[in-house]
């Protein structure tokens, strides 16, 4: 296997360059569904240790909603979409055509819109990544949970516990132009997945 | 609060009264506490997994119950608790996201209670408190001075274990 604490510069620019274009196809698609511009920010492709993971989404007790992804294919892994409970509230009052400020807890239909953001959103990335890598991936259902950010993030983590004690993260932020949505979303490949990805975009 | 120590993931920390330790945000994870009600010296450890077994050398023994509990009780002795004396109690082993396939990877958090349930018999070493399961992430803490374990949520309030 890879080992993943001795990527060069270059697989790491590699990295973040998919994650650049994933992210963006993920963008454009909440943006078009919203009819908000969304902003990016340039993605993160960092390997962090465990610990240090949930102080990316401001710290373990944090209430975040997160919509869970796992992705089947040649390089499995997890896909994850965070977002803190004001943004999630502000995301579900634009899609269900409510006032801002109505949504204060999540019913069913509300999860369940949300959950479909996180598919359309993983599938535009890995479409992307697709187009990038020529590795084709498939997510599985998407599930919701809103919790504590180190709860919710622990079930990325506890797998590549199973290996390491550090992450590699592929982690872009969204923002709306009114700024009522700030999202995060993570894709973190399984510890063996990362050679094949490397392998495919021909990166020494 | 005063001397509010915090315990990090796959970390333990040992203290004694008038410290609180408390760690944030676990879903699957557990934390478990050994306490010497006389001494008022103890520990809390949070785990991650049940077993260390697929390991590398590398890996922090902390992150495992397995090799973390081992750790944390020499360390409680060593720092002046009675062995014998030393209670436990339990909290965490979510299942965070319910899936209709789950796979043995998404119930880490029953394997892990399972596993802290099994070393601390091995160690001979009771629990007073439990509280495992659910779907939804705690933060727990341990009042150094009482022995008091405090169980927060989100959704469901705080109570003592």
């Amino acid at each position: 296997m890879l080992d993943e604490f001795d990527l060069s510069v270059n697989q790491l620019d590699a990295l973040r360059e998919i994650g650049n274009v994933g992210a963006g196809n993920s963008a454009t698609a909440l943006s078009q569904i919203i009819n908000k511009r969304i902003d990016m920010n340039v993605p993160k492709v960092a390997l962090v240790p465990l610990d240090a993971v949930p102080d990316l989404v401001g710290g373990p007790d944090t209430i975040v909603v997160g919509v869970f992804l796992r992705v089947y294919g040649k390089a499995p892994g997890n896909i994850l979409f965070l977002l803190p409970q004001k943004s999630a509230f502000y995301l579900v009052d634009t899609l269900m055509g409510k006032s801002h400020g109505d949504t204060q807890q999540l019913d069913f239909m509300d999860e369940s819109a949300l959950m479909e953001i996180g598919n359309i959103l993983a599938g535009a990335y890995l479409n992307a990544f697709f187009t990038f890598t020529q590795i084709s991936m498939l997510p599985s259902i998407p599930a919701l949970a809103m919790d504590m950010a180190g709860a919710i993030l622990n079930v990325v983590l506890v797998q590549l516990g199973q290996m390491g004690d550090q992450a590699l993260v592929i982690e872009t932020e969204f923002l709306s132009d009114d700024d009522g949505i700030n999202g995060h979303f993570f894709l973190v490949p399984d510890p063996g997945s990362l050679r094949t990805i490397i392998t495919a975009v021909g990166v020494e | 609060m005063p001397d509010l120590i915090r315990v990090g993931m796959a970390d333990y920390k040992v203290g004694k009264s008038p410290a609180t330790l408390i760690s944030y945000g676990l879903g699957s994870c557990i934390g478990i506490s050994l306490y010497d009600p006389q001494t008022k010296i103890g520990g809390l450890l949070h785990i991650m997994l049940p077993d260390s077994t697929q390991a590398r050398a590398s890996d922090n023994p902390a992150k495992f119950a397995d090799t973390g509990l081992p750790l944390m009780l020499d360390d409680v002795v060593k720092a002046g608790a009675s062995r014998s004396r030393l209670v436990a109690k339990i909290a965490g082993g979510a299942q965070m996201f319910a899936f209709s396939n789950a796979t043995d990877v998404m119930r880490v958090g029953a394997r892990n209670a399972e596993a802290v349930k099994k070393m601390l018999k091995s160690f001979n070493i009771r629990i007073i408190g439990e509280d495992t399961g659910g779907t939804y992430g705690r933060t727990v803490s341990i009042d150094l001075v009482t022995g008091a374990y405090k169980v927060k949520t989100i959704d469901r309030g705080e109570k003592e274990i």
